[in-house]
């Protein structure tokens, strides 16, 4: 499917995804602190980060693996606290850690994904054959998943995580570990996503090359927003000359305080 | 903007009609069939185990402890005989276990992650796993029945049917300990901690082996400790059902408990309350 589905273009007024004052604490580590972020409807907006940054923390608090310990989280609207049915039925998202199952094949993973989703018989299968193809691997359908490489998994997870046609894809750090052709196709095909379907796309990364000039960014060093806002006002506010520059500059440093 | 504002925005459906949730637990069913099909050696694994038992460890205790009529019985019963409902009891309870530890590698794995970000509640989604992993110990239970009524264990044939209702129950109740235990344990190299110290005292502080009267006999601690363990009213609901008969003690406590278990496994992986707030969920 490459068109902008009907409804999306009445609902672009609701930002994909809409963090708020977002703090988070692991015992007595503070993990992220007064995090705020939006994502707009067809758009791609990064969050970057050194490791322990605070970006799984942040992608584990917006996909409701666990609540947070003070402000919101809303997916379309719906905030993931109150109505998280509602709020993950919009969202797809692929973790950093592989989350296959290595025993079952390609199709049956995704046919797995698709049932959790409340979609089940011929649609689910017609779903799953569509996403694969999309990606470029209906031909490993009845594979193993534990027989595909880094890059193909990676590509089925992303064909898992739009089964449900999702508006908003998070992405936690997907191209870690991949070569270098792997990592071309998949950012590749996630921005086209963002183009051709507008979907929102939330992608935590440390690797700047993954980022282009009008994205929008968020910094995060030690679970603190440094910078928020497209690259090239980011880029300016820090008084560098580049993006790799300025991150350099607002992730060596001890953390400021968030505005 | 208001999130009231949002709602009426972009609602093309809400919630998820029966039909779908019935998908979705026939999905997490088919998922643990599959695996279990395609894992095939944990098969062979809780096959071979009460095999063992009833086929050595009761022929040795043939001609050492004689079994009195107690009921369910109306006869002096061989100890094959008295063995196969802790021996099934055991099967599931190793089954509860065994899907414990499959949830903590799929936590540690990270595919227990695509579960949880379900968009059904969490708490059908642990029952539905729930449901599931009995569903495969019922599968177990039948192929060693097989066996056992080959080698010589005499069941009334009825018993195959009453027995499943029980079945049921005490998997459940197993699977919930099993799945609350998972909950706990942080890595899976803490998970011999629950073979030493939940798997072994469950089963032999139990009556499994030995009637209660027995053990009381010897030691009036052990005894005491056996009347508190679930599983052994889990044996003894097992045993009394293969025989068309309800134990309603024993099907009170492994209602209750299974309740319990159930709900403590639903909160601990809560969102908002359970130990994976405390643990950050798994691997970064």
């Amino acid at each position: 499917m490459n068109v902008i589905s009907p409804d999306m273009t009445v609902a672009t007024a609701v930002p994909a995804l809409s963090v708020t004052g977002v703090s988070h604490s692991y015992g007595s580590r503070r993990a992220l602190d007064n995090v705020s972020l939006t994502v707009p409807q067809g758009e791609f907006t990064a969050v970057l980060g050194l490791n322990g940054a605070g970006k799984t923390t942040l992608l584990s608090l917006i996909t409701r693996l666990f609540d947070a310990r003070q402000g919101s989280i809303s997916v379309l609207g719906y905030r993931i606290d109150r109505e998280p049915g509602e709020a993950l039925r919009r969202l797809g998202v692929v973790f950093q850690a592989r989350t296959l199952d290595l025993d079952l094949s390609v199709m049956e993973n995704l046919l797995f994904h698709a049932a959790l989703h409340g979609i089940g018989g011929r649609e689910a299968r017609r779903r799953a054959h569509a996403a694969l193809l999309d990606v470029g691997i209906a031909e490993r359908a009845k594979d193993k998943a534990r027989n595909l490489s880094g890059g193909q998994m990676r590509r089925v997870e992303i064909a898992r995580s739009l089964m449900h046609e999702p508006r908003l894809l998070v992405l936690d750090e997907p191209t870690v570990g991949l070569d270098i052709a792997s990592k071309v196709a998949i950012v590749t095909h996630v921005r086209r996503l963002v183009r051709e379907r507008g979907v929102g796309v939330l992608w935590t990364t440390h690797l700047l090359d993954e980022i282009e000039p009008d994205d929008n960014i968020l910094i995060l060093h030690l679970g603190k927003p440094q910078a928020h806002g497209v690259v090239r006002d980011v880029v300016a506010a820090s008084g560098q000359d580049t993006l790799r520059a300025a991150f350099t500059a607002l992730t060596e440093a001890p953390p400021q305080e968030a505005a | 903007m208001s999130d009231l504002a949002f709602d009426t925005i972009e609602a093309p459906t809400r919630g998820f009609t029966v039909g779908q949730y019935l998908i979705c637990l026939r999905g997490i069913m088919w998922r643990e069939a599959l695996r279990f099909v395609h894992q095939r050696e944990r098969f062979v694994s809780a096959l071979v185990r009460p095999l063992v038992w009833l086929f050595i460890f009761a022929a040795g205790f043939r001609q050492i402890l004689g079994v009195s009529i107690i009921p369910p019985y109306e006869t002096y019963v061989l100890y094959e005989v008295y063995v196969t409902p802790g021996l099934i009891a055991m099967i599931q309870l190793f089954n509860g276990m065994q899907s414990s530890l499959s949830m903590v590698y799929d936590r540690e794995m990270g595919n227990m992650r695509m579960l949880l970000v379900s968009p059904f509640p969490r708490w059908f989604l642990i029952v539905s796993k729930l449901l599931s992993s009995t569903a495969v110990s019922i599968l177990q239970v039948a192929a060693f029945l097989v066996v056992a009524t080959i080698w010589g264990v005499d069941i009334p044939t009825w018993g195959y049917v009453t027995v499943l209702p029980a079945l049921v129950l005490v998997g459940l109740m197993l699977g919930a300990l099993g799945m609350l235990l998972s909950s706990l344990i942080k890595q899976l190299e803490n998970f011999a901690g629950v073979m030493n110290f939940v798997i072994f005292p469950m089963f032999f502080a139990s009556s499994a082996l030995y009637p209660l009267w027995l053990v009381q006999q010897s030691s009036p601690v052990v005894y005491t400790i056996c009347r508190l363990n679930p599983f052994t009213y889990g044996i003894e609901l097992i045993r009394f059902s293969l025989y068309g008969k309800l134990d309603l003690l024993s099907l009170a406590v492994v209602l209750i408990a299974a309740i319990i278990f159930t709900i403590g496994a639903i909160l601990a992986y809560d969102p908002s309350r359970g130990l994976l707030v405390r643990r950050g969920g798994g691997p970064a």
